[in-house]
C-alpha cells in the first residue's frame, strides 16, 4: 500500500530517478554476470557440435564428470548428517564454549581453499602428522579419494549447519518435549518431529553444499595431484584443458556444470520461498 | 560427537597450519616474504579485495535497495540472478570471463585494440572477484531494508527532501552497519579467491601473482613452512573479518528485537 502511495505522489524526477536506479542495478548485473555467460554459450555453440561429441566421449572427461559426482553426494551426506547433529546442538543446548563451537562452524567460510588443501598436506602429505600411520597401514590419502572428500566437506561443513541452526531456534523445543513425553525414542522424535521441520532449511543447505562441491577447484588441485582418469575432477579437468590448449573441450566442460549450478540454483530458490513460507506461518 | 567432528575437522588442521608456519618464530614468513614477488603479491589481493568491497559496497546497496523498494517488470529475475555466483563454480566464472574477454575473443579484441587489457590483467581479477562476491552485500543489506519502515523515507519526501536527500538522510544511517558488513565479508572472501582468478589472471610473478596463487606455488615446491606462514597471515586476517561482521549483524539483531 504504501509503495503504490509513494508511487502516485512521486513527483517525475522521482519516477525519473528510479528508473535509473533499476537501469544501474540490471546493468550492472547484466554486465557482471549475463554477459559471460553470453560469451561462454556463444563461445561453445561457435565451436560446433563435433567438439561436444568429441568432449563427452573421452574417457578422461567421463571419469572427470563420475569422480565429481561421487564427490560431491558424499560431501552432501556427509555434512548433511553431521551438519544436523551440530545444529541440533548449537539451537537446544546451553553450555559454555556454545558461542565458540558457532564460530569454528563458520570458520571455514573464512579460509581460502588453497589453505584448506595446504592443511590436508600438512596433516597426510610427505612429513605430514599422520603420515606414517597411514602409509603403515597402506591407507593412501593425498593424491586419493579420501584427501578430495575430506577438503570438500571441510569447505561445505557451515551451509547446512547454518540453514538449520535459525530454524530448530524459532520452533523451540516443545513440540520435542511433547514427544519424548507421550513415550516416542529419540529415534521417532527425531524422524517424525524435527525432521518435517528443518526439511526445508536443510535442503536448502543440501543444494548450497552440492553447489559447492561441485565448482570445488583450490584446494582439490593441491591435494588431488591431478592424475589423469583418476583423480580429475570436472573443474580439474577444465583447468587442465585450459593450461593445454584444448580451450574447446573446457569451455564445453565449464558450461556443463555453470548448467548444472543454475539447476541447482533454481533449487535454492525453490527451498528458500518454501522455508521463508514456513517461517512465517 | 558434534564436537569430536568440529575439532577433527576444523580446528586440527588449523593447528596443524599455525604450528608448521610460526614453530620457527616468524623465520619462515621472512623467507617466504623474501620470495621474489611475494609482497607484491600480498599488495595486488589486498588493493583488489578493498576494490571489490568498496565497488559492491555501493553497486550492493544501491541493487538491494532497487529490489527491495521498487516493483518493476523482472524483478524476481533480477534477485535470482543475482544469487547466481553462489551456485557457479569460481573456476567456471573465471573461465566464463576469458570466453568473453580473452585476447581472441571479439570483445577482447576490441578492448585491446582501445588499449584495454582485461585477461592476465589487474582489471580482470577486479572483475573476477566482483562476480563472484556480488551477493554478498546484497543478502547482508536487504533482510535490513526490509524492516526498515518505507513510511519514514515518504515523511521525508513530503518535508520537501529529494529522491537522493531521502535515501541519504534516513536510509543510509540505518543501513551503515549491514553495509560494512557485508563489504567486509566481501573483502574477506576476495582475500582467499582462488578458482575464479587462477584463469583470469596468468599469475604472472610481481604482476597479476595473488596471494593465493603463491602459497599455492609455495605448497607445490613443498615450502610448506613457508606456505603456512603466509596461510596462517591471511587466514588470521579473513577470519578476524569474519567476527568483526557478525558482531556488527548481532548488534543490529539485539536492537530490532531486545
Amino acid at each position: 500500500m504504501s509503495i503504490s502511495a509513494t508511487t502516485s505522489n512521486a513527483r517525475p524526477s522521482g519516477v525519473q530517478g528510479r528508473s535509473r536506479f533499476v537501469l544501474i542495478a540490471v546493468a550492472y548485473v547484466g554486465l557482471l554476470l549475463l554477459a559471460p555467460i553470453a560469451g561462454i554459450v556463444w563461445t561453445v555453440i561457435d565451436g560446433g557440435s563435433g567438439v561436444v561429441r568429441r568432449t563427452l566421449a573421452a574417457p578422461d572427461v567421463r571419469h572427470a564428470f563420475l569422480l565429481t559426482g561421487v564427490i560431491t553426494v558424499m560431501a552432501v551426506l556427509v555434512t548433511a548428517v553431521f551438519g544436523v547433529a551440530v545444529a541440533m546442538v548449537l539451537a537446544r543446548d546451553r553450555f559454555p564454549g556454545r558461542r565458540l563451537m558457532s564460530a569454528i562452524v563458520d570458520l571455514p567460510l573464512a579460509v581460502s581453499p588453497v589453505i584448506v588443501g595446504l592443511m590436508a598436506v600438512l596433516l597426510f602429505g610427505r612429513g605430514g602428522w599422520f603420515e606414517p600411520f597411514f602409509t603403515a597401514r597402506g591407507i593412501q590419502i593425498i593424491f586419493a579419494l579420501p584427501s578430495m572428500l575430506l577438503v570438500t566437506v571441510f569447505i561445505c561443513i557451515p551451509f547446512v549447519v547454518r540453514e538449520v541452526v535459525p530454524v530448530l531456534e524459532e520452533v523451540g523445543t516443545e513440540e520435542v518435549e511433547a514427544a519424548r513425553t507421550l513415550g516416542a525414542s529419540p529415534t521417532q522424535t527425531f524422524f517424525r518431529v524435527t525432521l518435517p521441520t528443518i526439511r526445508w532449511g536443510l535442503l536448502y543447505g543440501i543444494a548450497l553444499t552440492a553447489a559447492r562441491s561441485l565448482g570445488e577447484i583450490g584446494a582439490v588441485l593441491i591435494v588431488s595431484g591431478t592424475i589423469q582418469g583418476h583423480t580429475e575432477t570436472a573443474t580439474l579437468y577444465i583447468f587442465r584443458a585450459l593450461e593445454e590448449r584444448q580451450e574447446a573441450s573446457g569451455y564445453f566442460v565449464a558450461l556443463v556444470l555453470a548448467a548444472a549450478s543454475i539447476v541447482l540454483l533454481t533449487a535454492i530458490e525453490l527451498f528458500k520461498r518454501k522455508r521463508v513460507r514456513e517461517r512465517s506461518r | 560427537m558434534a564436537i569430536l567432528y568440529l575439532g577433527l575437522l576444523v580446528l586440527l588442521p588449523l593447528t596443524a597450519v599455525i604450528v608448521k608456519g610460526y614453530d620457527q618464530g616468524l623465520v619462515s614468513l621472512r623467507h617466504a616474504l623474501a620470495a621474489p614477488g611475494a609482497v607484491a603479491a600480498i599488495r595486488l589481493t589486498l588493493i583488489t579485495s578493498a576494490i571489490a568491497a568498496i565497488v559492491n559496497g555501493v553497486l550492493g546497496t544501491l541493487i538491494a535497495y532497487v529490489l527491495v523498494r521498487f516493483r518493476f517488470p523482472g524483478r524476481s529475475t533480477l534477485a535470482t540472478v543475482v544469487d547466481m555466483p553462489f551456485a557457479i563454480p569460481t573456476l567456471v566464472t573465471g573461465v566464463m570471463l576469458v570466453a568473453l574477454y580473452g585476447p581472441n575473443t571479439p570483445v577482447g579484441g576490441f578492448l585491446a585494440r582501445h588499449g584495454i587489457d582485461v585477461v592476465f590483467a589487474v582489471p580482470g581479477i577486479v572483475l573476477a572477484l566482483l562476480v563472484v562476491t556480488l551477493p554478498l552485500v546484497i543478502r547482508t543489506v536487504e533482510p535490513v531494508l526490509m524492516e526498515l519502515d518505507p513510511a519514514e523515507e515518504e515523511a521525508a519526501r513530503v518535508l520537501g527532501a529529494g529522491g537522493w536527500a531521502a535515501f541519504r538522510r534516513v536510509v543510509l544511517p540505518a543501513l551503515r552497519p549491514a553495509i560494512a558488513a557485508g563489504a567486509l565479508l566481501t573483502f574477506a572472501r576476495a582475500l582467499g579467491e582462488f578458482g575464479a582468478i587462477v584463469i583470469v589472471s596468468g599469475n604472472i610473478t610481481g604482476k597479476t601473482l595473488t596471494a593465493p596463487y603463491f602459497i599455492f606455488q609455495l605448497t607445490g615446491n613443498f615450502r610448506f613452512e613457508e606456505a603456512a606462514a603466509v596461510s596462517a597471515l591471511l587466514f588470521g586476517l579473513s577470519f578476524v573479518l569474519v567476527l568483526v561482521t557478525e558482531r556488527l549483524v548481532k548488534n543490529r539483531e539485539a536492537r530490532v528485537s531486545p
